[in-house]
């Protein structure tokens, strides 16, 4: 693998477009209509309070969850689709080592075996992560684990990495390097989309700001703009910290009624 | 990965070991499958028997001992390839309903009353085996019942029977099991019980428990070898059944059976029949 | 207690016979019971909750009623009766693999559903689909289930019921240390059944230290 950039081709228009996406469980909508074109350039930001539907969104977009109505439309570079990579809020690693953990990453990728070796060492040079290569991947630290998810995702070449708040369990020396880790990423070509609710991360990272309440994307703008003046009223009381009450509740189906089940 | 190493060279060493031993049964010497009753087995008459028979034919004979019930199932189903058991009237059924190629007398023995010492029935004393159950009937002292369709158990029956007495309450104990295990209980539980004389010579735990009735021509014990039907069971061994079936009653298995002693007592006698 | 200094040979092909029997039956067990536990764990299907309420159940299933059944098939009168397996160390591994697969498979279900709660999206966000993560999480849950097997492990060389009534213990041949335990206990020779029982204990005893020995060296072999 040279590491080199990621795309070198351009896409025509969007990486991934969300249409109109809706998700419904037990009669309550977490998403209503949602529509979203996530663009090559620039890392995009998801901010917005608790219960927006940040994580359904992304996992939608993802492929993880299908929506109860609307369509995802994703990518394709030269005849095939669009390399993807998700690290989650948790770390989930397998019961083996470091290195082993990546391997088995690369294995699905299906990377030829003489290679994998080779390209798990790289990967987790590239986070650091050498000296840790044959230690159980379970008992290393939250942030070791949250950069060995990254080096993971690394190996895989993905031209999107999606992120749902990489870094709200570590401490501040381990969130910096994993922010440090996604702007390799973000060097290499890939396209980052990231949920956080750390503000300060949101000022760091983003080219471009998703804010979401209550299961509806409210706007889509600029960071230089979204932290200065944002366009709705919404997101500029979500700025000043206040704190958004249910006042625009899911919206509710006739009938059914209850609680999320998933 | 050295777990991986350790299992990959371990798991087919186990797996030879232990498929190959299993495999190697299929390719033995000739044997037949000789249905037998647990009380038989357990008296270590077919130790002592069937050394000779498989060093004069090179036939290797496999004893199953089961209950005289379960005995019978086994030569209805044609699943052996020759019975001895000790029960005439169910061996002359299977023979008429063409399960069973004939019957032959083998041996008798007999059976005895056992009881505890204290002997609270006083049994010793009665005339007839008869008269002793009643004594036990009528002071409702505990009885060990096999209770297993077991010859012992027919037999135990039919004496009752004998009676015109229907044992049945607290006192009568219908246990389900085979002899030895029915001579622990009775042992435990101080009960009287009907026992075949080769289980009860060669049993060990005898505690407070002595032979107190026996003699009684009613107590006669019959066993007879029946060889299974082939045109019934095409798959049955017939030819090397019927030498075994020839062997025991011949004069060399007759003697051989008569010459089994436990503490210079014989527990069989042979029947002499050709 | 004589037996066990001068090294009987009949004790020791009754010890034999009766690793043989149990180590087969626990290995075709496993064979069948691990990938089918974690099917049943990954996917959904119509009567899917009778399947598992059925599963767990079975791992109640008395060895006498496993030992029936399978008497019942491989009887010259039975469905299976051609081939001639009855009375021989063959029924027995047959009737030990039924009374110890479901155990093996109900345990693996619950453990294997555990795991995938905690790794599915990670697992499918790498593109592994559900057949390809069998392995993976087969292996992952590998303590567990090692700890599942050798619980089968000691269903079967525990039982009397099943290989009494298929394999007739008939001496020699058939015959295992759970039925000569049985022969002797009816025979009244209590010191030699309990001696037997004795070895019983120590020899699952060391097949269990073994186990847990190789688990401990693994795991400090990935510090």
């Amino acid at each position: 693998m040279s590491v080199t950039t990621m795309s070198p081709d351009p896409v025509d228009g969007a990486l991934v477009e969300l249409n109109e996406i809706s998700f419904v469980r037990s009669g309550n909508a977490y998403l209503d209509r949602a529509s979203l074109a996530l663009r090559p350039d620039g890392r995009t930001i998801i901010v917005g309070p608790n219960g927006s539907g940040k994580s359904l969104l992304m996992r939608i977009a993802h492929g993880l969850l299908k929506p109860t109505r609307g369509h995802v439309t994703t990518g394709r570079r030269n005849g095939c689709p669009l390399r993807q990579a998700m690290v989650f809020q948790r770390p989930v690693m397998l019961r083996r080592s470091a290195q082993a953990n990546v391997i088995h990453a690369l294995t699905l990728a299906g990377t030829p075996r003489r290679r994998r070796r080779e390209h798990a060492e790289r990967a987790l040079a590239s986070f650091g992560l050498s000296q840790v290569a044959d230690r159980p991947a379970r008992i290393l630290s939250g942030g070791e684990q949250q950069r060995l998810a990254l080096a993971r995702a690394w190996a895989l070449r993905p031209e999107i990495l999606f992120l749902d708040e990489p870094s709200s369990a570590l401490d501040p020396a381990a969130t910096k390097a994993v922010e440090e880790g996604i702007n390799t990423f973000h060097e290499h070509g890939t396209k980052i989309v990231l949920i956080t609710h750390d503000l300060g991360q949101a000022r760091r990272l983003a080219d471009d700001v998703v804010f979401m309440c209550c299961g509806r994307i409210i706007e889509h703008t600029p960071a230089s703009r979204f932290f200065s003046s944002p366009v709705t009223e919404a997101a500029a009381g979500f700025l000043r910290g206040e704190l958004i009450l249910d006042t625009d509740p899911p919206v509710k189906q006739p009938g059914k009624q209850g609680g999320p089940s998933f | 990965m050295s777990l991986t190493r350790l299992l990959s060279a371990a798991l087919p060493l186990l797996l030879a070991a232990a498929i190959v031993p299993t495999a190697q049964v299929a390719a033995d010497a000739p044997f037949i499958t000789l249905a037998s009753t647990t009380s038989t087995e357990q008296s270590g008459l077919f130790r002592h028997l069937i050394p000779h028979f498989t060093e004069r034919t090179g036939i290797e004979v496999r004893v199953v001992a089961v209950g005289t019930g379960q005995a019978f199932t086994i030569g209805r189903r044609g699943d052996a390839d020759v019975l001895l058991v000790h029960h005439r009237e169910g061996e002359e059924a299977l023979v008429a309903n063409g399960f069973g190629t004939e019957r032959r007398d083998v041996m008798h023995n007999d059976f005895i009353l056992i009881g505890p010492r204290s002997d609270p029935a006083d049994v010793a004393a009665a005339a007839t085996i008869a008269e002793a159950l009643k004594r036990i009937f009528e002071a409702q002292a505990p009885f060990a019942s096999r209770g297993d369709d077991s010859g012992t158990h027919r037999k135990e029956l039919e004496l009752w029977r004998e009676t015109g007495l229907s044992p049945g309450g607290r006192w009568y104990r219908e246990l389900g099991s085979g002899m030895g295990a029915t001579l622990n209980t009775a042992a435990a539980m101080d009960a009287y019980t009907l026992a075949d004389r080769g289980t009860w010579l060669s049993f060990r735990n005898r505690q407070e428990m002595e032979a107190l009735f026996e003699g009684d021509p009613l107590l006669f014990n019959p066993y007879g070898s029946i060889p299974l039907n082939p045109d019934r069971f095409p798959w049955v061994k017939a030819d090397l059944a019927w030498q075994w079936h020839e062997w025991i009653t011949s004069t060399e298995g007759q003697e051989l059976i008569g010459s089994y002693l436990i503490d210079d007592v014989p527990l069989f006698f042979p029947s002499l029949e050709r | 207690m004589s037996l066990i200094a001068t090294g009987d040979p009949t004790l020791f092909s009754i010890v034999q016979l009766s690793l043989q029997v149990s180590l087969t039956a626990v290995l075709l067990a496993s064979l069948i019971a691990l990938p089918l536990g974690a099917l049943i764990a990954l996917f959904r299907f119509p009567g899917r909750g009778v399947v598992i309420t059925l599963l767990n159940a079975l791992m109640g299933l008395p060895p006498v009623v496993a030992g029936l059944i399978v008497y019942l098939s491989l009887s010259r009168a039975g469905p299976l009766g051609q081939f001639g397996l009855l009375f021989t160390p063959t029924a027995m591994v047959i009737a030990q693999t039924l009374l110890v697969l479901p155990i093996i498979a109900a345990l693996t279900r619950q453990a294997i559903e555990n795991l995938w709660e905690e790794y599915r999206e990670q697992l499918r966000s790498l593109g592994s689909g559900r057949i390809r993560a069998i392995p993976t999480l087969l292996w992952d849950a590998r303590i567990t289930l090692t700890t599942v097997v050798l619980a089968g492990f000691g269903r079967a060389s525990a039982e009397v019921g099943a290989v009494l009534i298929v394999g007739g213990n008939i001496e020699g041949v058939t015959r295992v240390m759970t039925t000569a335990i049985a022969l002797e206990t009816s025979r009244g020779d209590l010191p030699l059944a309990l001696a037997l029982g004795l070895i019983l204990l120590v020899l699952v005893a060391l097949i269990n230290g073994t186990a847990y020995l190789l688990g401990e060296i693994t795991s400090r072999n990935m510090q």
